[in-house]
Protein backbone atom coordinates (compact mmCIF):
# COMPACT_ATOMS: atom_id res chain seq x y z
CA UNK A 1 0.00 0.00 0.00
CA UNK A 2 1.25 3.40 -1.45
CA UNK A 3 0.61 5.32 1.85
CA UNK A 4 2.45 8.43 1.12
CA UNK A 5 0.49 8.89 -1.83
CA UNK A 6 -2.60 8.06 -0.41
CA UNK A 7 -1.92 11.09 2.41
CA UNK A 8 -0.50 13.46 -0.50
CA UNK A 9 -3.51 13.06 -2.82
CA UNK A 10 -5.75 13.49 0.31
CA UNK A 11 -4.10 16.20 1.60
CA UNK A 12 -3.89 18.08 -1.55
CA UNK A 13 -8.01 18.02 -2.16
CA UNK A 14 -8.39 19.11 1.68
CA UNK A 15 -6.16 21.89 0.80
CA UNK A 16 -8.49 22.72 -2.49
CA UNK A 17 -11.38 22.61 -0.01
CA UNK A 18 -9.28 24.69 2.87
CA UNK A 19 -8.84 27.78 0.22
CA UNK A 20 -12.49 28.06 -0.21
CA UNK A 21 -12.95 27.27 3.26
CA UNK A 22 -15.44 30.18 3.75
CA UNK A 23 -17.32 29.70 0.93
CA UNK A 24 -17.60 25.98 2.17
CA UNK A 25 -19.29 27.06 5.68
CA UNK A 26 -20.86 29.58 4.75
CA UNK A 27 -23.08 28.23 1.62
CA UNK A 28 -24.46 25.24 3.48
CA UNK A 29 -25.57 27.82 6.39
CA UNK A 30 -27.33 30.03 4.34
CA UNK A 31 -29.17 27.56 2.21
CA UNK A 32 -30.37 25.08 5.29
CA UNK A 33 -31.60 28.64 7.17
CA UNK A 34 -33.38 28.98 3.84
CA UNK A 35 -35.07 25.91 3.85
CA UNK A 36 -36.03 26.63 7.39
CA UNK A 37 -37.68 29.69 7.10
CA UNK A 38 -39.59 28.67 3.90
CA UNK A 39 -40.41 24.87 4.71
CA UNK A 40 -40.18 24.64 7.95
CA UNK A 41 -41.58 28.14 9.25
CA UNK A 42 -43.72 29.35 6.19
CA UNK A 43 -45.30 26.01 5.14
CA UNK A 44 -44.71 23.94 8.19
CA UNK A 45 -46.59 25.91 10.31
CA UNK A 46 -49.73 24.98 7.81
CA UNK A 47 -48.48 21.09 7.98
CA UNK A 48 -49.58 18.46 10.08
CA UNK A 49 -47.17 16.83 12.20
CA UNK A 50 -45.91 13.28 10.18
CA UNK A 51 -45.49 10.36 12.46
CA UNK A 52 -45.49 12.30 15.50
CA UNK A 53 -42.59 14.56 14.21
CA UNK A 54 -43.51 18.37 13.57
CA UNK A 55 -42.83 18.85 9.35
CA UNK A 56 -39.96 21.53 10.49
CA UNK A 57 -37.84 18.48 12.20
CA UNK A 58 -39.41 15.87 9.44
CA UNK A 59 -37.68 17.92 6.59
CA UNK A 60 -34.42 17.69 8.12
CA UNK A 61 -33.36 14.50 7.57
CA UNK A 62 -33.88 14.81 3.97
CA UNK A 63 -32.19 18.26 3.91
CA UNK A 64 -28.88 16.97 5.38
CA UNK A 65 -29.32 14.28 2.09
CA UNK A 66 -29.98 16.68 -0.03
CA UNK A 67 -26.95 18.64 0.73
CA UNK A 68 -24.92 15.51 1.44
CA UNK A 69 -25.72 13.92 -2.13
CA UNK A 70 -24.38 16.95 -4.15
CA UNK A 71 -22.12 17.40 -1.66
CA UNK A 72 -20.50 14.51 -2.74
CA UNK A 73 -20.73 14.15 -6.23
CA UNK A 74 -19.35 17.65 -6.73
CA UNK A 75 -16.12 17.64 -4.80
CA UNK A 76 -15.83 14.06 -6.22
CA UNK A 77 -16.18 14.65 -9.89
CA UNK A 78 -14.82 17.82 -9.89
CA UNK A 79 -11.43 16.43 -7.87
CA UNK A 80 -10.82 13.80 -10.39
CA UNK A 81 -12.09 16.00 -13.77
CA UNK A 82 -9.71 18.55 -12.93
CA UNK A 83 -6.53 17.31 -13.41
CA UNK A 84 -8.10 15.61 -16.18
CA UNK A 85 -8.80 18.67 -17.67
CA UNK A 86 -5.28 20.73 -17.31
CA UNK A 87 -3.04 17.30 -17.97
CA UNK A 88 -1.57 17.39 -14.31
CA UNK A 89 -3.28 14.23 -14.35
CA UNK A 90 0.18 12.54 -15.94
CA UNK A 91 1.62 12.61 -13.06
CA UNK A 92 -1.03 10.81 -10.81
CA UNK A 93 -0.73 8.09 -14.24
CA UNK A 94 3.22 7.91 -13.99
CA UNK A 95 3.26 7.47 -10.30
CA UNK A 96 3.45 3.59 -8.30
CA UNK A 97 -0.39 4.18 -7.27
CA UNK A 98 -2.77 1.83 -7.77
CA UNK A 99 -6.67 2.33 -8.47
CA UNK A 100 -7.54 1.29 -5.35
CA UNK A 101 -5.05 4.12 -3.56
CA UNK A 102 -6.71 6.37 -5.84
CA UNK A 103 -10.12 5.62 -5.00
CA UNK A 104 -9.44 5.63 -1.13
CA UNK A 105 -7.79 9.14 -1.73
CA UNK A 106 -10.06 10.98 -3.92
CA UNK A 107 -13.15 9.62 -2.73
CA UNK A 108 -11.76 9.81 0.81
CA UNK A 109 -11.26 13.29 0.88
CA UNK A 110 -14.59 14.20 -0.99
CA UNK A 111 -16.27 12.19 1.18
CA UNK A 112 -14.63 14.12 4.54
CA UNK A 113 -15.28 17.54 2.44
CA UNK A 114 -19.37 16.38 2.27
CA UNK A 115 -19.58 14.94 6.26
CA UNK A 116 -18.54 18.11 7.23
CA UNK A 117 -20.68 20.01 5.21
CA UNK A 118 -23.69 17.55 6.33
CA UNK A 119 -22.81 17.91 10.08
CA UNK A 120 -22.72 21.66 9.50
CA UNK A 121 -25.98 22.02 8.16
CA UNK A 122 -27.04 19.29 10.97
CA UNK A 123 -26.00 21.89 13.60
CA UNK A 124 -27.62 24.91 12.05
CA UNK A 125 -31.14 22.98 11.37
CA UNK A 126 -30.63 22.38 15.43
CA UNK A 127 -31.17 26.21 15.47
CA UNK A 128 -34.78 26.30 14.04
CA UNK A 129 -35.76 23.33 15.56
CA UNK A 130 -35.93 20.21 18.22
CA UNK A 131 -33.93 17.64 16.88
CA UNK A 132 -34.08 14.47 18.41
CA UNK A 133 -31.25 11.78 17.09
CA UNK A 134 -32.51 8.30 18.17
CA UNK A 135 -29.78 6.57 16.93
CA UNK A 136 -27.22 8.69 16.86
CA UNK A 137 -24.55 5.74 15.55
CA UNK A 138 -26.67 4.52 12.79
CA UNK A 139 -27.02 8.50 11.89
CA UNK A 140 -23.24 8.79 11.32
CA UNK A 141 -23.19 5.62 9.29
CA UNK A 142 -25.42 6.42 6.80
CA UNK A 143 -23.96 9.81 6.87
CA UNK A 144 -20.65 8.14 5.67
CA UNK A 145 -22.37 5.29 3.60
CA UNK A 146 -23.61 7.70 1.48
CA UNK A 147 -20.89 10.16 1.43
CA UNK A 148 -18.82 7.43 -0.05
CA UNK A 149 -21.26 5.94 -2.12
CA UNK A 150 -21.90 8.99 -4.16
CA UNK A 151 -18.58 10.31 -3.91
CA UNK A 152 -17.85 7.43 -5.28
CA UNK A 153 -20.25 8.14 -8.03
CA UNK A 154 -18.99 11.85 -8.44
CA UNK A 155 -15.63 10.03 -9.32
CA UNK A 156 -17.07 7.95 -12.05
CA UNK A 157 -18.96 11.12 -14.01
CA UNK A 158 -15.30 13.50 -13.03
CA UNK A 159 -13.89 10.01 -15.81
CA UNK A 160 -16.76 10.04 -17.94
CA UNK A 161 -16.95 13.70 -18.33
CA UNK A 162 -15.01 14.90 -21.33
CA UNK A 163 -15.98 18.57 -20.78
CA UNK A 164 -17.31 20.94 -17.89
CA UNK A 165 -21.18 20.54 -18.59
CA UNK A 166 -21.08 17.07 -18.57
CA UNK A 167 -19.77 17.49 -15.54
CA UNK A 168 -22.89 19.26 -14.33
CA UNK A 169 -25.20 17.69 -16.36
CA UNK A 170 -25.80 14.32 -14.61
CA UNK A 171 -26.47 16.46 -11.18
CA UNK A 172 -28.47 19.02 -12.55
CA UNK A 173 -30.90 15.99 -14.55
CA UNK A 174 -30.81 13.11 -12.70
CA UNK A 175 -29.52 13.95 -8.78
CA UNK A 176 -31.60 16.80 -7.91
CA UNK A 177 -34.77 16.12 -9.28
CA UNK A 178 -34.55 12.43 -7.87
CA UNK A 179 -33.23 13.97 -4.52
CA UNK A 180 -36.38 16.87 -4.03
CA UNK A 181 -38.74 13.41 -5.46
CA UNK A 182 -36.97 10.97 -2.85
CA UNK A 183 -39.37 12.06 -0.28
CA UNK A 184 -36.88 14.76 1.35
CA UNK A 185 -39.56 17.41 2.32
CA UNK A 186 -42.60 14.32 2.29
CA UNK A 187 -43.37 11.29 3.27
CA UNK A 188 -43.90 8.59 0.59
CA UNK A 189 -47.30 7.36 2.26
CA UNK A 190 -48.91 10.98 1.20
CA UNK A 191 -48.58 9.93 -2.26
CA UNK A 192 -51.29 7.91 -4.31
CA UNK A 193 -50.62 4.05 -4.53
CA UNK A 194 -49.39 4.33 -7.95
CA UNK A 195 -47.19 7.51 -7.61
CA UNK A 196 -45.60 5.38 -4.37
CA UNK A 197 -44.85 2.25 -6.65
CA UNK A 198 -43.02 4.17 -8.50
CA UNK A 199 -41.09 5.96 -6.19
CA UNK A 200 -39.30 2.65 -5.28
CA UNK A 201 -37.36 2.65 -8.35
CA UNK A 202 -35.67 5.86 -6.83
CA UNK A 203 -32.22 4.86 -4.93
CA UNK A 204 -33.15 8.55 -2.91
CA UNK A 205 -35.98 7.34 -1.02
CA UNK A 206 -34.06 4.04 0.27
CA UNK A 207 -31.04 6.53 1.53
CA UNK A 208 -33.42 9.33 3.27
CA UNK A 209 -35.82 6.68 4.77
CA UNK A 210 -33.03 5.37 6.29
CA UNK A 211 -31.48 8.41 7.58
CA UNK A 212 -34.72 9.54 8.79
CA UNK A 213 -35.39 6.39 11.01
CA UNK A 214 -32.05 7.06 12.77
CA UNK A 215 -33.43 10.68 13.65
CA UNK A 216 -36.76 9.44 14.70
CA UNK A 217 -37.10 5.67 14.51
CA UNK A 218 -39.80 5.36 12.22
CA UNK A 219 -39.71 5.31 8.44
CA UNK A 220 -41.12 5.32 4.72
CA UNK A 221 -39.50 1.88 4.34
CA UNK A 222 -37.74 -0.52 6.72
CA UNK A 223 -34.44 0.33 7.43
CA UNK A 224 -32.99 -2.92 6.59
CA UNK A 225 -34.10 -2.64 2.76
CA UNK A 226 -33.03 0.91 2.90
CA UNK A 227 -29.58 -0.43 3.99
CA UNK A 228 -29.43 -3.02 1.60
CA UNK A 229 -30.19 -0.83 -1.45
CA UNK A 230 -27.27 1.92 -0.54
CA UNK A 231 -25.07 -1.08 -0.11
CA UNK A 232 -25.84 -2.04 -3.37
CA UNK A 233 -25.58 0.81 -4.75
CA UNK A 234 -22.24 1.36 -3.48
CA UNK A 235 -21.12 -2.33 -4.72
CA UNK A 236 -22.33 -0.73 -8.27
CA UNK A 237 -20.21 2.11 -8.22
CA UNK A 238 -16.78 0.67 -7.09
CA UNK A 239 -17.75 -2.47 -9.97
CA UNK A 240 -17.66 0.53 -12.19
CA UNK A 241 -14.60 2.31 -10.99
CA UNK A 242 -13.00 -1.26 -10.83
CA UNK A 243 -13.64 -1.27 -14.86
CA UNK A 244 -12.24 2.09 -15.83
CA UNK A 245 -9.36 1.32 -14.24
CA UNK A 246 -8.94 -2.09 -15.77
CA UNK A 247 -9.89 -1.04 -19.38
CA UNK A 248 -7.75 2.63 -18.80
CA UNK A 249 -11.58 4.08 -19.65
CA UNK A 250 -10.73 8.04 -20.63
CA UNK A 251 -7.48 7.97 -18.59
CA UNK A 252 -4.82 6.38 -20.60
CA UNK A 253 -5.02 6.92 -24.49
CA UNK B 1 18.34 -0.20 -17.25
CA UNK B 2 15.53 0.87 -19.66
CA UNK B 3 14.89 -2.15 -22.12
CA UNK B 4 12.01 -1.59 -24.93
CA UNK B 5 11.21 -4.65 -26.98
CA UNK B 6 9.64 -4.40 -30.09
CA UNK B 7 7.01 -1.53 -28.86
CA UNK B 8 4.43 -0.29 -30.57
CA UNK B 9 1.23 2.03 -30.60
CA UNK B 10 -1.88 2.38 -32.42
CA UNK B 11 -3.69 5.12 -31.38
CA UNK B 12 -7.65 4.89 -31.20
CA UNK B 13 -7.89 7.37 -34.35
CA UNK B 14 -5.96 4.17 -35.97
CA UNK B 15 -2.78 6.18 -36.66
CA UNK B 16 0.05 4.16 -36.24
CA UNK B 17 2.23 6.70 -33.86
CA UNK B 18 5.63 3.66 -33.09
CA UNK B 19 6.35 0.58 -35.18
CA UNK B 20 8.21 -2.37 -33.70
CA UNK B 21 10.68 0.28 -31.01
CA UNK B 22 13.28 -1.93 -29.72
CA UNK B 23 16.25 0.09 -27.74
CA UNK B 24 18.37 -0.33 -24.66
CA UNK B 25 19.63 2.14 -22.40
CA UNK B 26 22.13 1.31 -20.13
CA UNK B 27 21.96 2.87 -16.26
CA UNK B 28 24.39 5.88 -15.85
CA UNK B 29 23.40 7.05 -19.74
CA UNK B 30 22.52 9.82 -21.22
CA UNK B 31 20.15 9.22 -24.27
CA UNK B 32 19.06 11.73 -26.40
CA UNK B 33 15.89 10.94 -28.84
CA UNK B 34 15.85 13.08 -31.53
CA UNK B 35 13.02 13.10 -34.41
CA UNK B 36 11.59 15.87 -36.01
CA UNK B 37 7.27 16.72 -35.09
CA UNK B 38 5.41 14.26 -34.47
CA UNK B 39 7.48 11.53 -34.54
CA UNK B 40 6.33 9.59 -31.75
CA UNK B 41 8.82 10.86 -29.08
CA UNK B 42 6.54 11.93 -26.82
CA UNK B 43 4.40 8.86 -27.42
CA UNK B 44 7.56 6.33 -26.69
CA UNK B 45 7.82 7.90 -23.55
CA UNK B 46 4.51 8.24 -22.82
CA UNK B 47 4.12 4.17 -22.87
CA UNK B 48 7.51 3.74 -20.64
CA UNK B 49 5.79 6.51 -17.90
CA UNK B 50 2.44 4.59 -17.91
CA UNK B 51 0.44 7.57 -19.44
CA UNK B 52 -0.25 5.65 -22.68
CA UNK B 53 -0.79 1.93 -23.38
CA UNK B 54 0.86 0.16 -25.70
CA UNK B 55 -0.59 -1.90 -28.22
CA UNK B 56 2.33 -3.84 -28.90
CA UNK B 57 5.55 -5.43 -27.70
CA UNK B 58 6.86 -5.01 -23.45
CA UNK B 59 9.14 -2.82 -21.86
CA UNK B 60 11.49 -3.16 -18.34
CA UNK B 61 13.05 -0.82 -15.88
CA UNK B 62 15.62 -1.80 -13.85
CA UNK B 63 14.21 -5.33 -14.67
CA UNK B 64 10.57 -4.48 -13.62
CA UNK B 65 7.85 -4.82 -16.27
CA UNK B 66 6.33 -1.46 -16.70
CA UNK B 67 2.60 -3.08 -16.91
CA UNK B 68 2.93 -6.03 -14.87
CA UNK B 69 5.54 -4.43 -12.15
CA UNK B 70 4.42 -0.84 -12.57
CA UNK B 71 4.91 -0.07 -8.91
CA UNK B 72 8.48 -0.94 -9.20
CA UNK B 73 9.21 0.21 -12.17
CA UNK B 74 7.67 3.97 -12.05
CA UNK B 75 9.28 4.45 -8.84
CA UNK B 76 13.04 4.58 -10.30
CA UNK B 77 10.95 6.90 -12.73
CA UNK B 78 10.88 11.07 -12.64
CA UNK B 79 9.31 12.39 -16.06
CA UNK B 80 9.30 16.27 -17.09
CA UNK B 81 6.38 16.31 -19.73
CA UNK B 82 6.82 18.15 -22.82
CA UNK B 83 3.86 20.37 -22.11
CA UNK B 84 3.53 23.30 -18.89
CA UNK B 85 0.85 21.30 -17.05
CA UNK B 86 0.98 22.35 -13.54
CA UNK B 87 -1.56 23.26 -10.59
CA UNK B 88 -2.06 27.11 -10.17
CA UNK B 89 -3.11 27.81 -6.84
CA UNK B 90 -0.61 25.48 -5.06
CA UNK B 91 3.05 26.67 -3.44
CA UNK B 92 6.12 25.61 -5.30
CA UNK B 93 7.20 24.15 -2.06
CA UNK B 94 4.00 22.37 -1.61
CA UNK B 95 3.39 20.28 -5.17
CA UNK B 96 6.94 19.44 -4.88
CA UNK B 97 6.46 17.77 -1.47
CA UNK B 98 3.04 16.52 -3.23
CA UNK B 99 4.95 14.60 -5.43
CA UNK B 100 7.56 12.93 -4.08
CA UNK B 101 4.59 11.86 -1.41
CA UNK B 102 2.68 10.28 -4.68
CA UNK B 103 6.07 8.17 -5.52
CA UNK B 104 5.81 6.50 -1.76
CA UNK B 105 8.52 8.87 -0.03
CA UNK B 106 8.04 9.94 3.09
CA UNK B 107 8.00 13.62 3.92
CA UNK B 108 11.85 14.78 3.80
CA UNK B 109 11.71 19.11 4.00
CA UNK B 110 15.80 19.09 3.79
CA UNK B 111 15.86 17.10 0.30
CA UNK B 112 13.04 19.29 -1.21
CA UNK B 113 15.17 22.80 -0.17
CA UNK B 114 17.69 21.16 -1.72
CA UNK B 115 16.08 20.13 -4.97
CA UNK B 116 14.97 23.38 -5.23
CA UNK B 117 18.32 25.71 -4.64
CA UNK B 118 19.66 23.23 -7.28
CA UNK B 119 17.03 24.65 -9.72
CA UNK B 120 17.03 28.24 -8.46
CA UNK B 121 13.73 27.77 -6.57
CA UNK B 122 13.76 28.26 -3.18
CA UNK B 123 13.17 31.82 -2.86
CA UNK B 124 10.12 30.70 -5.24
CA UNK B 125 8.89 28.41 -2.52
CA UNK B 126 6.16 30.04 -0.98
CA UNK B 127 4.62 31.36 -4.34
CA UNK B 128 1.75 30.10 -5.98
CA UNK B 129 2.64 28.49 -9.74
CA UNK B 130 -0.18 30.48 -11.31
CA UNK B 131 2.20 33.66 -10.07
CA UNK B 132 5.33 32.17 -12.12
CA UNK B 133 6.62 32.70 -15.30
CA UNK B 134 6.93 29.76 -18.06
CA UNK B 135 10.63 28.96 -17.27
CA UNK B 136 10.01 29.45 -13.74
CA UNK B 137 7.32 26.54 -14.21
CA UNK B 138 9.76 24.23 -15.98
CA UNK B 139 12.18 23.95 -13.35
CA UNK B 140 9.14 23.25 -11.15
CA UNK B 141 7.68 20.22 -13.38
CA UNK B 142 11.70 19.24 -12.87
CA UNK B 143 11.71 19.82 -9.38
CA UNK B 144 8.85 17.88 -9.13
CA UNK B 145 10.19 15.23 -11.10
CA UNK B 146 13.20 14.66 -9.11
CA UNK B 147 11.53 15.13 -5.89
CA UNK B 148 11.68 11.02 -5.08
CA UNK B 149 15.12 10.94 -6.45
CA UNK B 150 14.37 8.73 -9.24
CA UNK B 151 17.19 6.47 -10.81
CA UNK B 152 15.87 7.54 -14.22
CA UNK B 153 14.75 10.46 -15.58
CA UNK B 154 12.20 11.33 -18.50
CA UNK B 155 12.83 15.01 -20.10
CA UNK B 156 10.77 15.88 -22.84
CA UNK B 157 12.12 18.58 -24.69
CA UNK B 158 13.51 20.15 -21.64
CA UNK B 159 14.73 23.14 -22.85
CA UNK B 160 11.48 24.57 -25.72
CA UNK B 161 10.79 27.89 -25.11
CA UNK B 162 13.75 28.79 -22.33
CA UNK B 163 16.08 31.51 -22.19
CA UNK B 164 19.97 30.60 -22.63
CA UNK B 165 20.86 30.74 -18.73
CA UNK B 166 18.13 28.31 -18.12
CA UNK B 167 18.74 26.01 -20.53
CA UNK B 168 22.64 25.97 -19.07
CA UNK B 169 21.34 25.74 -15.68
CA UNK B 170 19.61 22.65 -17.06
CA UNK B 171 22.03 21.07 -18.22
CA UNK B 172 24.06 21.71 -15.22
CA UNK B 173 21.83 19.95 -13.87
CA UNK B 174 21.53 16.75 -16.20
CA UNK B 175 25.52 16.54 -15.07
CA UNK B 176 25.19 16.88 -11.56
CA UNK B 177 22.24 13.77 -11.99
CA UNK B 178 24.77 12.00 -14.60
CA UNK B 179 27.21 12.01 -11.41
CA UNK B 180 24.83 11.03 -9.13
CA UNK B 181 24.65 7.77 -11.60
CA UNK B 182 20.99 9.07 -12.70
CA UNK B 183 20.47 7.61 -15.93
CA UNK B 184 18.40 10.09 -18.21
CA UNK B 185 16.21 10.04 -21.65
CA UNK B 186 16.14 13.79 -22.88
CA UNK B 187 14.21 14.36 -26.40
CA UNK B 188 15.20 17.36 -28.11
CA UNK B 189 15.05 19.27 -31.59
CA UNK B 190 18.39 21.07 -30.94
CA UNK B 191 21.68 19.58 -32.01
CA UNK B 192 23.94 21.56 -29.79
CA UNK B 193 21.51 20.46 -26.92
CA UNK B 194 22.31 16.93 -27.98
CA UNK B 195 26.04 17.34 -28.63
CA UNK B 196 26.43 18.95 -25.68
CA UNK B 197 24.69 16.18 -23.10
CA UNK B 198 24.27 12.72 -24.78
CA UNK B 199 26.54 9.78 -24.76
CA UNK B 200 24.20 8.31 -27.20
CA UNK B 201 21.69 9.67 -29.91
CA UNK B 202 18.50 7.76 -31.29
CA UNK B 203 16.93 9.31 -34.23
CA UNK B 204 13.52 8.42 -34.42
CA UNK B 205 11.55 9.39 -37.49
CA UNK B 206 7.56 8.17 -38.53
CA UNK B 207 6.85 6.04 -35.38
CA UNK B 208 10.36 3.85 -36.16
CA UNK B 209 13.69 4.14 -34.83
CA UNK B 210 16.08 4.81 -37.72
CA UNK B 211 19.13 5.08 -36.37
CA UNK B 212 20.99 4.63 -33.01
CA UNK B 213 24.77 5.95 -32.53
CA UNK B 214 27.55 7.15 -29.73
CA UNK B 215 27.40 10.39 -30.26
CA UNK B 216 31.38 11.28 -31.07
CA UNK B 217 30.10 8.38 -34.34
CA UNK B 218 27.14 10.24 -35.08
CA UNK B 219 28.49 13.81 -34.91
CA UNK B 220 31.15 12.66 -37.03
CA UNK B 221 29.26 10.75 -39.83
CA UNK B 222 26.89 13.42 -40.15
CA UNK B 223 27.89 16.74 -38.37
CA UNK B 224 28.98 18.87 -41.28
CA UNK B 225 30.19 21.79 -40.46
CA UNK B 226 31.91 24.51 -43.29
CA UNK B 227 34.70 26.95 -42.50
CA UNK B 228 33.71 30.40 -44.37
CA UNK B 229 36.15 32.87 -45.56
CA UNK B 230 35.16 35.84 -46.14
CA UNK B 231 37.90 37.92 -48.18
CA UNK B 232 39.20 41.32 -48.69
CA UNK B 233 39.68 41.07 -52.18
CA UNK B 234 37.12 39.24 -54.10
CA UNK B 235 38.75 35.96 -56.00
CA UNK B 236 38.65 35.25 -59.37
CA UNK B 237 39.39 31.50 -58.90
CA UNK B 238 40.39 29.50 -56.06
CA UNK B 239 44.35 29.75 -55.42
CA UNK B 240 45.90 26.53 -56.82
CA UNK B 241 47.90 26.67 -53.78
CA UNK B 242 44.50 25.59 -51.40
CA UNK B 243 43.53 23.06 -54.14
CA UNK B 244 43.50 20.12 -51.75
CA UNK B 245 40.88 21.46 -49.44
CA UNK B 246 38.44 21.57 -51.75
CA UNK B 247 37.63 24.82 -51.45
CA UNK B 248 33.90 26.62 -53.16
CA UNK B 249 34.01 30.01 -53.84
CA UNK B 250 30.99 31.98 -53.60
CA UNK B 251 29.38 33.58 -56.97
CA UNK B 252 30.94 37.11 -56.68
CA UNK B 253 34.17 35.68 -55.39
CA UNK B 254 33.96 37.16 -52.16
CA UNK B 255 33.51 33.88 -49.80
CA UNK B 256 35.47 30.86 -50.15
CA UNK B 257 33.71 27.86 -47.61
CA UNK B 258 35.55 24.85 -46.78
CA UNK B 259 33.30 21.55 -46.13
CA UNK B 260 34.75 19.24 -43.08
CA UNK B 261 33.11 16.96 -40.95
CA UNK B 262 33.39 16.84 -36.80
CA UNK B 263 36.37 14.69 -36.66
CA UNK B 264 39.95 15.80 -36.56
CA UNK B 265 39.86 18.22 -39.53
CA UNK B 266 42.43 20.30 -41.59
CA UNK B 267 40.80 23.74 -40.51
CA UNK B 268 44.35 24.58 -38.92
CA UNK B 269 46.36 23.84 -42.16
CA UNK B 270 43.96 25.51 -44.17
CA UNK B 271 44.21 28.99 -42.04
CA UNK B 272 48.24 28.47 -42.07
CA UNK B 273 48.31 28.21 -45.67
CA UNK B 274 46.04 30.88 -46.17
CA UNK B 275 48.55 33.75 -46.34
CA UNK B 276 51.09 32.01 -48.82
CA UNK B 277 48.38 31.62 -51.10
CA UNK B 278 47.86 35.54 -51.33
CA UNK B 279 44.68 35.30 -49.71
CA UNK B 280 43.63 38.05 -47.33
CA UNK B 281 40.64 37.16 -44.75
CA UNK B 282 38.58 40.01 -43.47
CA UNK B 283 36.43 37.75 -41.19
CA UNK B 284 35.92 34.13 -41.08
CA UNK B 285 32.37 32.02 -39.40
CA UNK B 286 31.68 28.65 -38.76
CA UNK B 287 28.51 26.68 -40.04
CA UNK B 288 27.10 23.75 -38.55
CA UNK B 289 24.70 21.66 -40.29
CA UNK B 290 21.37 21.81 -38.71
CA UNK B 291 19.08 18.68 -37.30
CA UNK B 292 17.31 19.55 -40.14
CA UNK B 293 20.04 18.33 -42.57
CA UNK B 294 20.43 15.65 -40.53
CA UNK B 295 17.15 14.25 -40.68
CA UNK B 296 17.47 15.00 -44.25
CA UNK B 297 20.80 13.22 -45.44
CA UNK B 298 19.44 10.25 -43.15
CA UNK B 299 16.22 9.97 -44.31
CA UNK B 300 17.69 9.87 -48.20
CA UNK B 301 20.25 7.88 -46.99
CA UNK B 302 17.59 5.03 -46.21
N1 LIG C 1 -4.06 10.78 -28.61
C1 LIG C 1 -3.68 10.69 -29.87
N2 LIG C 1 -4.53 10.23 -30.80
C2 LIG C 1 -4.15 10.12 -32.08
N3 LIG C 1 -2.94 10.44 -32.55
C3 LIG C 1 -2.05 10.89 -31.67
C4 LIG C 1 -2.36 11.05 -30.29
N4 LIG C 1 -1.27 11.52 -29.65
C5 LIG C 1 -0.33 11.67 -30.60
N5 LIG C 1 -0.77 11.29 -31.81
C6 LIG C 1 -0.02 11.29 -33.07
O1 LIG C 1 1.10 10.46 -32.92
C7 LIG C 1 2.22 11.01 -33.59
C8 LIG C 1 3.39 11.08 -32.66
O2 LIG C 1 3.14 12.06 -31.68
P1 LIG C 1 4.21 12.42 -30.57
O3 LIG C 1 3.59 13.38 -29.66
O4 LIG C 1 4.73 11.16 -29.98
O5 LIG C 1 5.35 13.12 -31.44
P2 LIG C 1 6.68 13.82 -30.95
O6 LIG C 1 7.80 13.10 -31.60
O7 LIG C 1 6.71 13.93 -29.48
O8 LIG C 1 6.52 15.25 -31.61
P3 LIG C 1 6.96 16.70 -31.10
O9 LIG C 1 8.37 16.89 -31.47
O10 LIG C 1 6.06 17.61 -31.85
O11 LIG C 1 6.72 16.74 -29.62
C9 LIG C 1 1.76 12.36 -34.13
O12 LIG C 1 1.50 12.22 -35.50
C10 LIG C 1 0.50 12.67 -33.38
O13 LIG C 1 -0.38 13.39 -34.18
MG1 LIG D 1 6.72 15.43 -28.18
Amino acid sequence: MNIHAIAAIYRFEMARTGRTLLQSIVAPVVSTSLYFVVFGSAIGSHMNEIAGVSYGAFIVPGLIMLGLLTQSISNASFGIYFPRFVGTIYELLSAPVSPLETVIAYVGAAATKSTMLALITLATAAFFVDLRIDHPFWMIGFMLLTAITFSLFGFIIGIWADNFEKLQLIPLLIVTPLTFLGGSFYSIDMLPPFWRTVTLFNPVVYLVSGFRWSFFGASDIHVGVSLGMTLAFMLACMAIVFWIFRTGYRLKR
Amino acid sequence: MLSIRNLSKTYASGFSALKDVSLDIAPGEIFALLGPNGAGKTTLISIVCGLVRPTGGSATIGGHDILHDYRAARALVGLVPQELTTDAFETVFATVSFSRGLFGKPRDPARIEQILRDLSLWDKKDNKIITLSGGMKRRVLIAKALSHEPRMLFLDEPTAGVDVELRHDMWRVVRGLRDKGVTIILTTHYLEEAEEMADRIGVIQRGELILVEEKRALMQKLGRKHLILELAEPVAAVPPALAAFGLERSEDGTTLTFAYDGGPSRVGDLLRELPAAGVQVRDLKTEESSLEDIFVGLVRGK
